[in-house]
């Protein structure tokens, strides 16, 4: 079973959720952390590292002799990332996705593929729960073949339910963590900006044609606009979790809410039911 | 010297704009006979990413030393450098204006690129 939790908004609660959710749990879990700028989660769960490894991607790189200024490369390459000025090429490694197609077709093999490092793969077992976390290079902009490398290790967890916190946003790296789930939950807080980033963000889970509910954080801050629009659409409120100072309090200095208040271990056990029955029972109705 | 322009339309009279990758024409002048000719940019604007190194491209291609706009990111700006063009920083109304405010020398040169890039 593998949960992906996402949002439009940042700073909505994604990983409070995530991280709260699978220390909830009362067997084994597994954790993909694939907010890969910011992959939090270890924050919480804290845990000890029991692998560590260098992601790189291919890029091309040119053999400067041989290279006769023909622009096949550029042609060819459908990310803007290679041009030709002064009749040799020039290679943007930071716009390069790694399809190799201007190595492949270079008439002079002129260009040749080489790693290219953009993050780490963090592994650590912390109780209960075995955590994955991407860990991109400061300045670099390849979210997505990390986040690929860090949901390769979902064959790892065969029989555990898999919990996967997404990135922020609605673009590529939201939409490669979320594909292939068996639900996503959106986090959602009630208020304007969380509303309209909500509603794009519903879009996006449609478009890639997976169930979904709803998570309310921070119940009782903003207003009712969520709510209502939820019960409008028939999109199912999974839980809500109250806005207050506690949470906010104990969030803030790396505690995990389940673990010093029983009254968030009871909303988190009672997520999980709610996961473990819609995704039984297929939850087609939810698409 | 052909002096090449960021630009909302394919004349002199049309507004200058001051995107540098995504602007939707080029309009490239030619001091000496004071004839132009407009480059046709719109294949960048819709592109995903790397607009700003496809312009510099065909900036360079089109024999400009000279290149007038507003903002120049990091990558472009590496090439344009490298192709030996100067950039000088304008915003005005129209292409003609920016043509007229270089040649009358009240342009400040732009030695490197002044904007973040943005992946």
């Amino acid at each position: 079973m593998k949960i992906a939790i996402a949002s439009g908004k940042g700073g909505t609660g994604k990983t409070f959720v995530s991280s709260n959710l699978v220390r909830s749990y009362k067997k084994q879990v597994a954790l993909l952390d694939c907010d890969v700028e910011e992959p939090n989660n270890s924050l919480f769960l804290k845990g000890d590292i029991v692998e560590q490894r260098r992601h790189a991607v291919l890029v091309p790189k040119l053999q400067s002799d041989l290279c006769d200024g023909c622009r096949v490369c550029q042609q060819v390459c459908e990310f803007n990332s290679i041009i030709v000025m002064g009749g040799k090429a020039m290679v943007f490694e930071d716009l390069c996705h790694s399809c190799g197609a201007c190595t492949l077709m270079c008439p002079q093999k002129a260009l040749y593929e080489v790693d290219h490092e953009i993050g780490t793969i963090v592994v650590r077992k912390s109780k209960n729960v075995a955590m994955v976390e991407g860990l991109l290079d400061v300045g670099k902009a390849l979210a997505v073949p990390l986040i690929r490398k860090v949901k390769s290790y979902i064959k790892q967890f065969k029989d555990i339910p898999i919990i996967i916190d997404s990135p922020p946003g609605t673009s590529c790296p939201m939409v490669w963590t979320i594909e292939s789930s068996d639900y996503v939950i959106l986090v959602v807080e009630s208020t304007a900006f969380g509303f309209h980033d909500f509603k794009i963000a519903i879009n996006t889970v449609k478009d890639v044609n997976l169930p979904f509910g709803v998570v309310i954080n921070k119940d009782g801050l903003g207003d009712d606009r969520v709510e209502k629009y939820c019960l409008k659409n028939n999109i199912p409120i999974l839980a809500r979790i109250p806005f207050s100072i506690e949470v906010a309090t104990s969030y803030s200095k790396g505690d995990l809410l389940v673990e010093v208040d029983p009254v968030y271990q009871k909303i988190f056990e009672k997520l999980w039911e709610e996961l473990i029955n819609r995704v039984k029972s297929g939850a087609k109705d939810e698409k | 010297m052909k002096i090449c322009v960021t630009s909302s339309g394919a004349t002199l009279e049309s507004p200058f704009d001051n995107r540098f990758g995504r602007a939707p024409y080029f309009i490239i002048y030619n001091s000496d006979d004071k004839s132009f000719s407009a480059i046709d940019n719109s294949v960048n604007i819709n592109a995903s990413q790397g607009a700003g190194i496809q312009a510099a491209q065909l900036i360079a291609d089109s024999g400009a030393k000279v290149l007038l706009t507003s903002n120049l990111g990091p990558k472009a700006g590496e090439l344009i450098y490298a192709s030996g063009i100067k950039v000088y920083q304008v915003e005005t109304d129209s292409v003609q204006k920016a043509i007229d405010l270089y040649l009358k020398g009240e342009l400040k040169e732009l030695k490197e690129s002044n904007v973040e890039g943005h992946a």
